[in-house]
């Protein structure tokens, strides 16, 4: 199992999860758009840009198109 | 039908003659093929600046700020103070910089630690800057638009010059008192004439990252690359949007007509983008594109009578959003027989004989 965070709190995937699933899994929600709506995964395969979280700082990152990977940071502003 | 002042483009330049002459209560009709501010006004950073490359170009962009300033205009051009951040790399663009700040009364230098305090993304190693508090960004085809709120427009293209107006091209025949070309690079369809070529830029702009910019940063090394002779140059400059993204500039060509972005180039930018502020390299660039702006030879606008009833206001290369509102007033004024606010003869057409 891999160790990540997702909005400070602790959660262990299997490997080869993608962080968009490891943030469903766990039941947060991914991003506001500017006008407040919730967003979330929508192609899944990095067009459609809704999936975006902080990773290790960075913001902006399609968490579909990212494996977990052991001690990351994940974010949501949702 | 019968005008009094017949505006050819409804870019910025056009839209604000269109205001400038509806408010000295003269009857406007603009004519544009495509949408309202649409071209290089769409295609620019939208940045309010004052530029001394030469007197006549301090006196226009000087004069236009302020006519901007004096503008109530709505929330949807998100005009925002942010002020021109100058960059300066070394002691020879230092020098610059004094020089500058002899010229703008209001501006600032800022030693190395001031501008980190400044713009903390910056890199290190840099020897300082100048601060133009007054000068501003705006989203200018919204400018264009509330400008010409008052204004009709007409959709077509004008087809050719007539005697006394215009041939549009659905047919309609339009007179008018006096014909003002506004229309950029695509003047030299109707006046081949005119010393204007195309020079296209690139841009980019990222998604959006609030706070990691606070000032349009310009580096000093712009004056190297964009008015050197080479026929490709880039520079560093970069604007914060008031919606947190930062769009990136800047690119200039010459003899490239066609609108695509060229991946080389546009990597050159964005290497020099990240020369300067090498965390940018993490931020998400959205989009990416191309625009044409109308130079002349000696980098000042074409303003005023090119023969009996027919005007230009053209030629106003990286500068027409600023220098839009000045050129609009000399326009008028010209017209009305009024004294300008500054001398219109650096801008003439007949300097290019």
């Amino acid at each position: 199992m891999i160790a990540v965070t997702i909005n400070g709190r602790r959660a262990d995937v299997e490997p080869g999860t993608t962080v968009a699933a490891a943030v469903m899994r766990g039941q947060a929600g991914f991003r506001r758009s500017v006008t407040g709506e919730l967003r979330g995964p929508l192609c899944g395969m990095g067009i459609c840009m809704e999936c975006r979280v902080t990773l290790n700082g960075r913001a902006q990152e399609r968490s579909c198109q990212v494996l977990c990977a052991e001690g990351m940071e994940i974010a949501t502003d949702a | 039908m019968t005008t009094d002042v017949l505006i050819a483009g409804a870019g910025i330049v056009g839209a604000a003659i269109a205001a400038a002459f509806r408010e000295a209560g003269g009857k406007c009709l603009v004519v544009e093929p495509k949408i309202v501010g649409g071209g290089a006004t769409a295609a620019g950073m939208g940045h309010v600046v004052v530029m001394d490359d030469s007197p006549a170009q301090l006196a226009l962009t000087e004069y236009s700020r302020r006519l901007w300033d004096a503008l109530p205009l709505p929330p949807n051009v998100e005009r925002e103070h942010r002020g021109t951040l100058w960059v300066a790399a070394d002691a020879e663009e230092m020098e610059e910089v004094a020089r500058k700040h002899a010229l703008f009364p209001s501006s600032e230098i800022l030693d190395e630690r001031a501008l980190y305090e400044a713009e903390p993304e910056l890199r290190p190693g840099l020897a300082g800057g100048l601060l133009v508090p007054g000068d501003s960004v705006l989203y200018a085809p919204c400018a264009a638009a509330w400008l010409l709120r008052l204004s009709p427009v007409r959709y077509t293209a004008i087809e050719s010059l007539t005697e006394d107006g215009a041939r549009l091209a659905d047919g309609t025949m339009v007179s008018a008192g006096l014909t003002i070309l506004a229309c950029g690079t695509g003047i030299t369809r109707l006046l081949p004439a005119l010393p204007i070529k195309p020079r296209k830029g690139h841009l980019a702009i990222t998604d959006r990252y609030p706070g990691f910019l606070r000032h349009q940063l310009v580096e000093l090394g712009y004056l190297k690359s964009a008015h050197g002779h080479s026929n490709e140059s880039v520079a560093f400059n970069v604007q914060p949007r008031s919606t947190g993204q930062i769009l990136i500039g800047s690119s200039r060509q010459y003899g490239d007509e066609s609108p695509d972005v060229r991946p080389e180039l546009l990597a050159r930018m964005l290497r020099r983008t990240v020369e300067y502020m090498p965390r940018l390299v993490d931020l998400q660039v959205i989009r990416a594109w191309t625009g044409f702006r109308a130079a002349t030879p000696d980098s000042l606008p074409l303003i005023g009578p090119v023969r009996d009833r027919v005007w230009v206001a053209a030629g106003h290369e990286g500068l027409g959003i600023t220098t839009s509102l000045g050129t609009a007033a000399l326009l008028v004024d010209r017209l009305l027989g009024d004294t300008p606010a500054i001398a219109p003869e650096p801008y003439l057409p007949e300097r290019f004989p």
